[in-house]
């Protein structure tokens, strides 16, 4: 037992080591964490969990659906009902790439107590597809060669409906009038006059009305609804918002399905109010280039942007718009624009101010779209004291000219380049002042929500609360409300594209103000 | 000036290489211990490669606490052997399985997408470069000449020839 002095300090030489690596790594990290809570404190922003849906009991809801194409397909996936050939080619497609989950997702699905017992469409193929794969032992499901059968059966509590725009309100208000509840996709009408029309009847009726805009499900709106509240952002004055798509499918230029005929296609159901033009596959697997049975991007995708944004700020209807564009990138006999710039007016609505009163007030919406690029633009809401970015995930920066951070600013424990906040839905805790691993996480962009640990689609979510309150009542998070709000705000803007000029709202009387000799309907529906 | 180089060993780079990586262990352990929120959720759901469906599985929410306290404590395990220079090949060897397992949860394969890497990398990447190096230390024990390891052989010794 001897040990020289050499020794000891040899010995004992790491323990200084542990010792001090153990004070810096301590003292970091709480420094880092006091400031990020000092931070999130003064954000005090409370992050969404999904919320509580009462569950579907007693005898399954019958459900019908009323168009089974691209989107038809996908709503009834997230009912919980794949065709054969879906399954076999997701099945072939994990085989090939482990990493390919559609399938795992699918059958990771909650089980909805539903049964899908009716089916309505023009088209042959899709009818008997939907018949071959949903039919079971029990439950033979029914095709009807008219939607006023298949409402009027008598064997359905709910009805989806996912047809080209021009038969939405038709079909929605016949349902309606008949205590059928409707799931109707957007944007929820093709004119004017049909939004009241369908305000009316769903106000009247016992039955409830969903708009399918699901965006209302994702975690993170909901999140930036209170970051909003809180006045994280200061005074809104401008959002921005973008469609950018850069292929055929993108372009509406669907699959024209090798087995389409007059024989197998009821063209005059299709055609129904539009203008009577000989059969055309084109014009039925592509309508949504026609305003004669569609809105171009004003009605499918400006109406989602446009929704996504009235979630957060409930701004309702903008009190004019202007708008622009043009056929550019597709021409090929379409007529509705492939470019379009929309700027929507809001001149009275604010998100709340940190500077003296009456200096802020006002905000212009801009919605922004191409169908020949494919950039990601984000959305982004600017505000004099933050700027948010929304999407699947949510970032903010701070403004380097904020009044409300101009202390946290002036000392450095914010830079306008530092995200003072970030969340993900699929990340289990929030994360002010963003660490490596939630930055790293966020770059990745993982588009999913989580629930108990699953991966779920928000379509499934929509459903599943409209189905809920059919069952058990309630508010509904896209109801008629949020459908008119989403469907003037649409009409307003194909208005001023096609005339050319501003198109202004009256709050008071609720309607679109008049110009001398216009009829809106009519300009909207035109060809021209 | 040559005089030092002489004295210097291999057995000396070995030891400083030992109390660097025990060094980076051990802050990388301690950071996370002093943090609430965190969590390895967002390495494990990114991560790539053959591997991907076990680290997804470990992020799963009954097991993602355990598997976080796992990981702090085997980073500052190892960071305590290699500094303090007691049971290094203890140490060595867990640091071994923690940077292959960090290697597989993001391996640096060019078909790969790299995110958030500081370099460019083919195929080997510093945890890789930093498992041989604990490898070294398992086969080439230094805790004798700088570490606790002192007192232990000191003890061997006293008790061999008492």
């Amino acid at each position: 037992m001897k040990w020289t002095r050499r020794d000891v300090l040899k010995g004992l030489g790491g323990l200084p080591i542990v010792g001090g690596i153990w004070w810096a790594g301590a003292a970091n990290s709480l420094l880092d964490s006091k400031e990020r809570n000092e931070i999130l404190e003064q954000l005090n922003i409370q992050p969404s969990l999904p919320s509580h849906v009462p569950s579907i009991g007693g005898d399954p809801i019958r459900v019908g659906i009323i168009g089974f194409g691209i989107r038809g397909e996908q709503l009834c996936r997230a009912l919980g009902y794949a065709t054969k050939e879906w399954l076999n080619n997701m099945k072939e497609a994990a085989e090939k790439n482990p990493n390919h989950s559609a399938l795992k997702d699918f059958q990771n699905q909650a089980k909805l107590n539903v049964n899908l017992v009716a089916v309505c469409d023009v088209f042959d193929v899709r009818a008997e597809r939907v018949v071959d794969s949903f039919s079971t032992d029990d439950i033979k499901v029914v095709r009807y060669r008219t939607y006023q059968e298949l409402i009027k059966s008598g064997n359905i509590d709910a009805v989806i409906i996912a047809t080209p725009d021009h038969w939405h309100a038709t079909m929605a208000i016949e349902a309606l009038n008949n205590r059928v509840s409707a799931y109707v996709e957007k944007p929820m009408t093709h004119t004017i006059e049909e939004t009241y029309r369908l305000k009316e009847a769903t106000e009247k009726s016992s039955a409830h009305l969903m708009i399918g805009h699901q965006h209302r499900q994702t975690l993170s709106f909901k999140t930036a609804q209170d970051i909003v509240e809180k006045g994280t952002l200061g005074h809104v004055s401008m959002i921005q918002t973008n469609t950018n798509r850069n292929d055929d499918n993108g372009a509406w230029n669907y699959h024209i399905h090798e087995k389409a005929s007059e024989q197998t296609i009821d063209w005059e159901q299709f055609l129904g109010t539009a203008p009577k033009i000989p059969f055309n596959k084109n014009h039925f697997f592509r309508w949504r280039k026609w305003w004669a049975y569609g809105s171009g991007l004003s009605g499918d995708l400006l109406s989602h942007d446009y929704d996504r944004l009235n979630c957060v700020l409930n701004m309702g209807i903008p009190e004019s718009i202007s708008a622009s564009g043009g056929i550019y990138t597709h021409i090929d006999g379409r007529n509705v624009p492939d470019v379009l710039q929309v700027n929507m007016e809001f001149p009275n609505f604010s998100t709340g101010s940190s500077q003296k009163q009456g200096k802020e007030k006002g905000m212009t919406f801009i919605y922004s779209a191409t169908l020949g690029n494919g950039f990601n633009r984000p959305t982004i809401l600017m505000g004099h004291d933050g700027t948010m970015e929304l999407g699947n995930k949510l970032t903010i920066w701070p403004d380097g000219r904020s009044t409300k951070y101009a202390d946290m600013l002036k000392v450095g424990k914010m830079k306008p380049s530092t995200p003072i906040y970030q969340y993900n839905p699929g990340a289990n805790v929030p994360d002010a002042i963003s660490s490596a691993t939630s930055q790293y996480f966020a770059d990745k962009g993982l588009m999913w929500t989580y629930i108990n640990g699953a991966r779920v689609d928000s379509t499934f979510l929509h459903l599943r609360e409209w189905l809920s309150v059919v069952k058990n009542g309630g508010k509904l998070s896209c109801g008629i409300k949020e459908g008119f709000d989403e469907a003037i705000t649409a009409h307003m803007t194909g208005l001023s594209y096609k005339l050319g000029r501003r198109i202004e709202w009256d709050k008071e009387n609720k309607l679109i103000k008049p110009i001398e000799g216009i009829n809106f309907d009519e300009v909207l529906l035109s060809n021209s | 000036m040559f005089g030092i180089l002489k004295k210097w060993e291999l057995k000396h780079s070995v030891v400083l290489m030992r109390i660097f990586i025990g060094w980076h262990f051990i802050y990388e352990g301690i950071v996370k211990l002093y943090d609430p929120d965190w969590t390895s959720f967002g390495y494990l759901v990114s991560a790539q490669g053959p591997f991907k469906p076990m680290f997804l599985s470990l992020a799963s929410e009954s097991l993602i606490g355990t598997i976080d306290i796992l990981n702090m404590t085997a980073l500052i395990v190892v960071g305590i052997t290699l500094i303090l220079g007691v049971y290094e090949k203890l140490g060595a060897f867990i640091g071994i399985g923690l940077l292959a397992l960090y290697y597989l949860a993001h391996p640096s394969f060019p078909w790969l997408m790299q995110v958030k890497v500081e370099g460019n990398y083919w195929f080997i990447n510093k945890n890789l470069i930093e498992l041989v190096a604990c490898m070294i230390i398992f086969q080439f024990p230094t805790g004798k000449y700088f570490g606790l390891d002192i007192f232990f052989k000191k003890n061997k010794n006293t008790i061999k020839t008492a």
